[in-house]
């Protein structure tokens, strides 16, 4: 029931995006321009300055998953379907593990066109050891989901959602950011620091497995009014 | 789980300093259609809140049966229908999605339990239309059928009327009859009062929050209202 549950959210979700491409649009628009404004401020003569390429990349990824977390709460709130959500028998933790699958899905296509255009404008060898690279932006990316949704959940009556979303997710998710960032640069140095990135790696599955226990555990009695 | 009954015990329920029901005690039992009047801000939709076990009381308790919404979990609220003032449809989807999925949710088979919903609903040929370009009346029937889906035991309807043409506030009205007599539990929560007389079998009154009547609903119901509520 429980898995039954969170894939019925998500291919209700996926249902609804197909038919406005709202979220995934916007998010990808703003990634993309982030990206851009980047380039076009650092990159000078064609030559990237060394050590940035890491750092871009998540910050576009924490902020266009920021607007997507918005997004598809504010979705729930538009005719108070998340109650229609919460009063279902089925299991609450659920609703909350098929809308974290949706923003993990939302956010892994958008960095699919995210990370080619990083490498392509700052010249980086984001693609040489992908065997590292690829656990390392999904494992970041499900810690500041799983954060993230369950942020979003709660604060999805708050008058102030949009301003305390931010508030409350970054300094939390500073680990997963921290250790993405870092092992992102380890693998980009010349020569690449493997053990710097698997110890990254380690690190930000981790607080994967904290922060997902935690919102497991926390989501239901924070739904409740 | 079933049930027979729903007690609500001295239930009160504050929002911040503001205090929404106060010592709320009513007790609801199957084949009864409860009429819940009274004028905006008197609390009908907090106390469906807390009937729904979506809202918890500050204080007091309501038992269905002989458990707690706490003790019912998952399986009490299985047994429970909402037709809230928002209507819980996602109009991005079509009717038979959005009916599909509430069908998925509650266990039940789409395809077995959607096409008699989209007929009474009478939506049979806007099935595969999105919602976003039905009418209010169009859209509170979905959103009726998708409450009733999984035959509920405690049905809690905020405003079941609104938006809906003549024929189908005779359907809906019967309806909801039809569901009393099969041993539902009926709450409606309304303004008209017109459309509650004659359909209700008891009338609990309310106003600031408090209960001020509960009573078997009789003839003038109009004047009755007016002389237990003031308005």
């Amino acid at each position: 029931m429980f898995i039954k549950t969170a894939l019925l959210v998500l291919r209700k979700d996926f249902a609804i995006e197909a038919k406005s491409l709202e979220i995934f649009s916007t998010t990808l628009f703003f990634a993309v321009g982030c990206v851009l404004v980047f380039a076009f401020a650092l990159v000078k003569q064609g030559q990237a300055p060394p050590d940035v390429a890491a750092a871009i990349l998540w910050i576009a990824i924490l902020f266009a998953g920021t607007l997507a977390l918005g997004r598809t709460f504010e979705r729930e709130r538009y005719g108070e379907t998340i109650r229609a959500l919460l009063l279902a028998p089925a299991p609450r933790p659920a609703l909350y593990v098929g809308k974290l699958l949706g923003i993990c899905c939302l956010l892994g296509l958008t960095e699919a066109l995210l990370v080619p255009l990083v490498a392509l404008l700052f010249a980086a060898p984001l693609f040489e050891r992908l065997l590292l690279f690829v656990p390392l932006l999904l494992s970041g990316t499900l810690g500041f989901a799983a954060v993230g949704t369950l942020f979003a959940a709660m604060l999805m009556r708050a008058r102030t959602r949009d301003v305390m979303l931010p508030i409350l997710l970054y300094p939390i998710t500073i680990p997963v950011i921290i250790g993405g960032v870092r092992g992102t640069s380890a693998l980009l140095a010349s020569p690449a620091d493997e053990a710097t990135a698997i110890m990254w790696l380690a690190i930000t599955l981790t607080f994967d497995v904290v922060f997902i226990t935690l919102a497991l555990w926390t989501f239901e009695p924070l739904m409740t009014e | 789980m079933d049930f027979q009954s729903v007690h609500l015990t001295d239930v009160s329920r504050h929002f911040g300093r503001r205090r929404a029901l106060s010592k709320v005690s009513l007790a609801l039992t199957a084949g009864d259609i409860v009429g819940l009047l009274g004028p905006n801000g008197a609390g009908k939709s907090t106390l469906i809140g807390i009937l729904s076990t979506l809202v918890a009381p500050s204080t007091g308790y309501v038992r269905y049966g002989d458990r707690t919404a706490h003790d019912g979990g998952s399986s009490l609220r299985g047994r429970i229908g909402l037709l809230a003032h928002e209507l819980h449809l996602y109009a991005e989807l079509t009717a038979r999605q959005n009916l599909s999925f509430a069908a998925e949710l509650y266990g039940l088979d789409p395809k077995a339990a959607v096409p008699p919903a989209l007929e009474r609903a009478g939506l049979v040929d806007r099935a595969d239309d999105q919602v976003a370009g039905f009418s209010r009346g169009m859209r509170q029937r979905l959103a009726l059928e998708r409450s009733l889906l999984h035959s509920p035991r405690l049905v809690l309807l905020d405003e079941p009327f609104t938006g809906l043409d003549d024929r189908s506030v005779l359907t809906v009205s019967a309806r909801l009859r039809h569901l009393a007599e099969t041993g539902a539990i009926v709450l409606v929560a309304t303004h008209d009062l017109d459309l509650a007389d004659g359909l209700v079998t008891r009338v609990a009154l309310m106003r600031d929050g408090r209960l001020l009547s509960d009573e078997p609903a009789a003839a003038g119901l109009r004047a009755r209202y007016r002389s237990v509520v003031g308005h």
